[in-house]
């Protein structure tokens, strides 16, 4: 071990008095990392987004040689750790895990971080939302219930699956709107999460949620609720019965909530360039596919340039849904 | 059945499993009785490692280190009167009491007998009536929850031993307190004066670090060194347990049953049940009024309640994948990720990986005692040093503690100022346990009626309709207006009997 950490010490300070002797800099690059590296998580440790980034901070340490050191800056909704991996000096030595969440905050006012205050990574998840009823539901195909939605007076139907404001909220909001319906077409019951609220389904205190497969999964097995539909390009490959949104309906809807692993805003782009190519790695790897797999997560691949497309459009998409479900103060 | 028995005995004896439980032991048992670090970190911190174990060992770490984290709250509750957990915060002045009067041995070794007890009544209800329970839990819509929390901060002026007034003030203190942060019903931000820190709100964990810790040691500062106990070697710890057993089985049972059922609601979990086990034993007992100084019956009570509930509060997250709380939220995680999906199915085609669970809870349990034991004879030396060596490290550890929750100094910061409020209040005879309790039931109380109204379109109705929602509500109503109805009947009967006299 000593003797590895002396191999690695020579060979960087061999590459720094390179670089100083020619001002070549990618030798600098060469030489990342150097030293342990921090990787931020804005939620609790236990939980899944914690999950994902240990895992790929374990992978990463295999790939890289270094130390790749999860810590949990929870608080504040996710503001706080959010602000830290973007605060944090763009040296490679920081980085972290951003959630879906960072495309909604700044809209309900609460913080000016946006996705474009980051260097972005690489996307590596996305879970999109299912609709479930309760299994004694009378709607059988996602398409007789929303004629019943259509039918009956705004706010007649429940729905839950987290806060207000949160996610799955504008899941439904976003899907209202595409069928043309008004934002409150559906009353929005806020809960703690989803597990509650797919609780409360099977109590029958709701008519739908509309969380993510995976959080609805183990109600669904126990034969106490159904999945309608999700709201995905493509089916899941767990529940191959469930259809999407378009083959259902012919509404071309989709969001989902997704976790990718971004630096600070002004990243060196041959270390941003490294850490891509390392987070394609990890994500190629049977262990990081097994491992998504068997928490029932989805895996989706995005490089840099991917990922910043697709944080710009999701928080375009997620302005329109606040403003329309009246959550945005900007 | 035999056969799934055999083959789930296979999968515990392997030495993986068996070193595992017992690292995970010890470890649950030194975070559990730190004052500052409390069981559901013990249990977060258990994640990454159980990363690189086998499905059973992974599980077996989680399941001994919560279990001991649990029962060894109690040991800085009764030593040092800083509770280690919520669920132990019901009976700390309690137990505390009883170190003061000499009988440390006896309230501690209550908690470790009746906590294991509570734990295997907990296993033997999962094993046998998960199904039933399930059904229990699943009946359990956001109606029935407002009055089950509502029933729960009842509990605050039963169990202060102050006047009742003081005590649904620091009550009302703690709701207050609930609602700081946008994580309510509406999302809205409330009273965090744009700091971001606040967004979250105040947990219950560094506020019950710094009412209870950090004022004892500011009261320490101030006060004069307490006579020194009796300085003598402990006695022993299961000694006249056996006779507790038999002369309060029907406190024990009872705490037993309302744990295994307050266990199963999802969200509720063991701080509830010891707070409603202990409000029970003294409401119920024959002689509430030794409540308070230090009288065991309390204690044999709440510890079998909130042991009970940590093994029944895994009935809903094995077959439905909902936490009963957030150490089973955490144990969720772990289980998807070993690939035992909850759900009916575990119980059918993983059925040998269930009863290896099952058998864990149960070898978990029994080795508390021997290692309980062990635990409680090293804490004994605190008793021994001097304060002024013991209080410098009870507040490094709440600083370390509370830094850890969030690795950010706003932990540090709100354990600091609850300990200042709690030593206002508690010299001014306001009890910090209600406002404890307040902050733990506030978010739940505020959470189940508001959405409960949302769905209603405002009718309050449904909160009666529904038959458990009404039993509950009989319940709490009863409870509500029982002292009020005692009052007026006095005033009554009083001129009445003075009548009589006079005449």
């Amino acid at each position: 071990m000593s003797k590895i950490s002396r191999r690695t010490f020579a060979a960087s300070s061999a590459a720094v008095a390179a670089s100083a002797a020619f001002g070549f800099k990618p030798a600098l690059a060469q030489a990342y990392p150097a030293r342990p590296v921090t990787v931020i998580v804005p939620w609790g440790a236990g939980g899944g987004t914690d999950a994902t980034a240990r895992i790929v901070a374990a992978l990463l340490e295999k790939d890289l040689g270094q130390p790749f050191n999860v810590v949990n800056r929870t608080g504040g909704s996710g503001v706080v750790g959010h602000s830290a991996i973007a605060t944090a000096q763009p040296d490679g030595y920081t980085i972290g895990m951003l959630t879906v969440e960072i495309s909604m905050m700044h809209w309900q006012g609460l913080t000016d971080l946006t996705p474009k205050s980051y260097t972005p990574l690489a996307l590596m998840n996305e879970d999109p939302p299912g609709i479930q009823v309760s299994s004694s539901s009378p709607y059988k195909t996602v398409k007789e219930l929303a004629d019943a939605i259509k039918a009956a007076p705004p706010g007649k139907f429940k729905a839950s699956g987290t806060g207000q404001g949160g996610i799955w909220h504008l899941a439904l909001v976003g899907w209202m709107q595409a069928m043309g319906l008004p934002a409150n077409q559906v009353a929005w019951v806020p809960s703690n999460g989803a597990a509650p609220a797919m609780q409360d389904l099977a109590a029958g205190g709701l008519d739908l949620t509309t969380c993510s497969v995976p959080e609805a999964r183990a109600i669904i097995e126990a034969g106490k609720a159904r999945s309608l539909a999700i709201m995905a390009p493509a089916r899941n490959p767990i529940f191959k019965d469930v259809p999407t949104l378009k083959e259902a309906m012919g509404i071309d809807y989709a969001t989902g909530a997704w976790r990718g692993i971004a630096g600070p805003k002004n990243l060196p782009p041959e270390i941003a360039t490294k850490l891509t190519a390392a987070l394609k790695k990890v994500y190629d790897s049977a262990e990081y596919k097994d491992f998504m797999s068997n928490r029932g997560f989805g895996t989706v691949w995005g490089d840099a340039a991917h990922f910043a497309g697709f944080m710009d459009k999701g928080d375009a998409q997620m302005g329109e849904a606040m403003k329309a479900a009246g959550l945005s103060k900007a | 059945m035999l056969k799934t028995l055999i083959d789930a005995f296979a999968l515990i004896s392997t030495w993986e499993v068996i070193i595992s439980i017992f690292a995970a032991s010890v470890y649950g048992l030194v975070i559990g009785s730190l004052p500052g670090l409390s069981a559901t970190m013990a249990t977060a911190l258990l994640v990454p490692v159980t990363f690189y174990l086998s499905p059973i060992a992974a599980i077996a770490t989680i399941v001994a280190a919560s279990s001991m984290a649990i029962f060894s709250g109690d040991i800085p509750g009764a030593l040092l009167r800083i509770p280690g957990t919520p669920a132990s915060a019901a009976y700390a002045d309690e137990a505390y009491a009883m170190t003061r009067k000499g009988q440390a041995e006896l309230a501690l070794g209550a908690g470790v007998w009746f906590s294991a007890v509570g734990g295997i009544a907990g296993v033997l209800s999962l094993m046998i009536l998960a199904p039933p329970l399930a059904e229990i839990a699943l009946s359990f819509s956001t109606f029935e929850y407002f009055w089950l929390a509502l029933l729960g901060l009842m509990c605050a002026t039963l169990v202060a031993r102050s006047s009742p007034v003081k005590a649904i003030a620091g009550m009302f203190i703690g709701l207050l307190v609930a609602c700081i942060g946008i994580e309510n019903p509406g999302g809205i931000p409330r009273f965090t004066f744009g700091l971001t820190d606040l967004f979250g709100g105040i947990e219950p964990i560094p506020a019950l670090v710094g009412v209870f810790a950090v004022a004892q040691v500011m009261r320490a500062m101030l006060a004069p060194e307490p006579p020194p106990l009796p300085r003598r070697k402990f006695g022993s710890i299961l000694a006249g347990q056996w006779r507790l057993t038999k002369l309060y089985h029907w406190q024990m049972t009872r705490g037993n049953i309302v744990g295994i059922i307050i266990g199963v609601l999802p969200g509720a979990g063991a701080d509830m049940a010891a707070w409603v086990s202990y409000a029970m034993s003294k409401r119920f007992s024959k002689e509430p009024e030794k409540f308070g100084t230090g009288h065991v019956e309390g204690l044999v009570e709440a510890g079998a309640s909130n042991n009970a509930s940590i093994a029944s509060g895994w009935v809903p997250s094995l077959l439905f994948g909902i936490p009963g709380d957030t150490i089973a939220a955490i144990a969720i995680g772990v289980l998807y990720m070993k690939g035992l999906n909850p759900g009916p199915t575990l119980f059918t085609e993983k059925a040998s990986s269930m009863y290896a669970i099952y058998l864990m809870f149960i070898i978990a349990n029994i080795m508390m005692i021997p290692l309980g034991i062990a635990m409680i004879r090293v804490a004994a030396y605190i008793l021994l040093a001097p304060r002024a060596a013991i209080m410098p490290v009870i507040m490094l550890c709440c600083a370390v503690g509370s830094f850890a929750i969030g690795n950010n100094m706003f932990g540090v910061v709100t354990v600091a100022a609850f300990g200042v409020i709690g030593y206002v209040m508690e010299t001014n005879g306001y009890p910090v346990a209600a406002m404890v309790l307040g902050i733990v039931m506030g978010t739940m109380v505020e959470q189940s009626f508001v959405t409960s109204l949302i769905k209603s379109d405002g009718s309050i109705l449904p909160f009666f309709e529904r038959p458990v929602a009404a039993i509950l509500a009989a319940m709490a109503i009863g409870a509500l207006l029982w002292p009020v109805m005692v009052w007026v009947w006095r005033k009554v009967k009083r001129p009445q009997a003075a009548a009589a006299t006079s005449r």
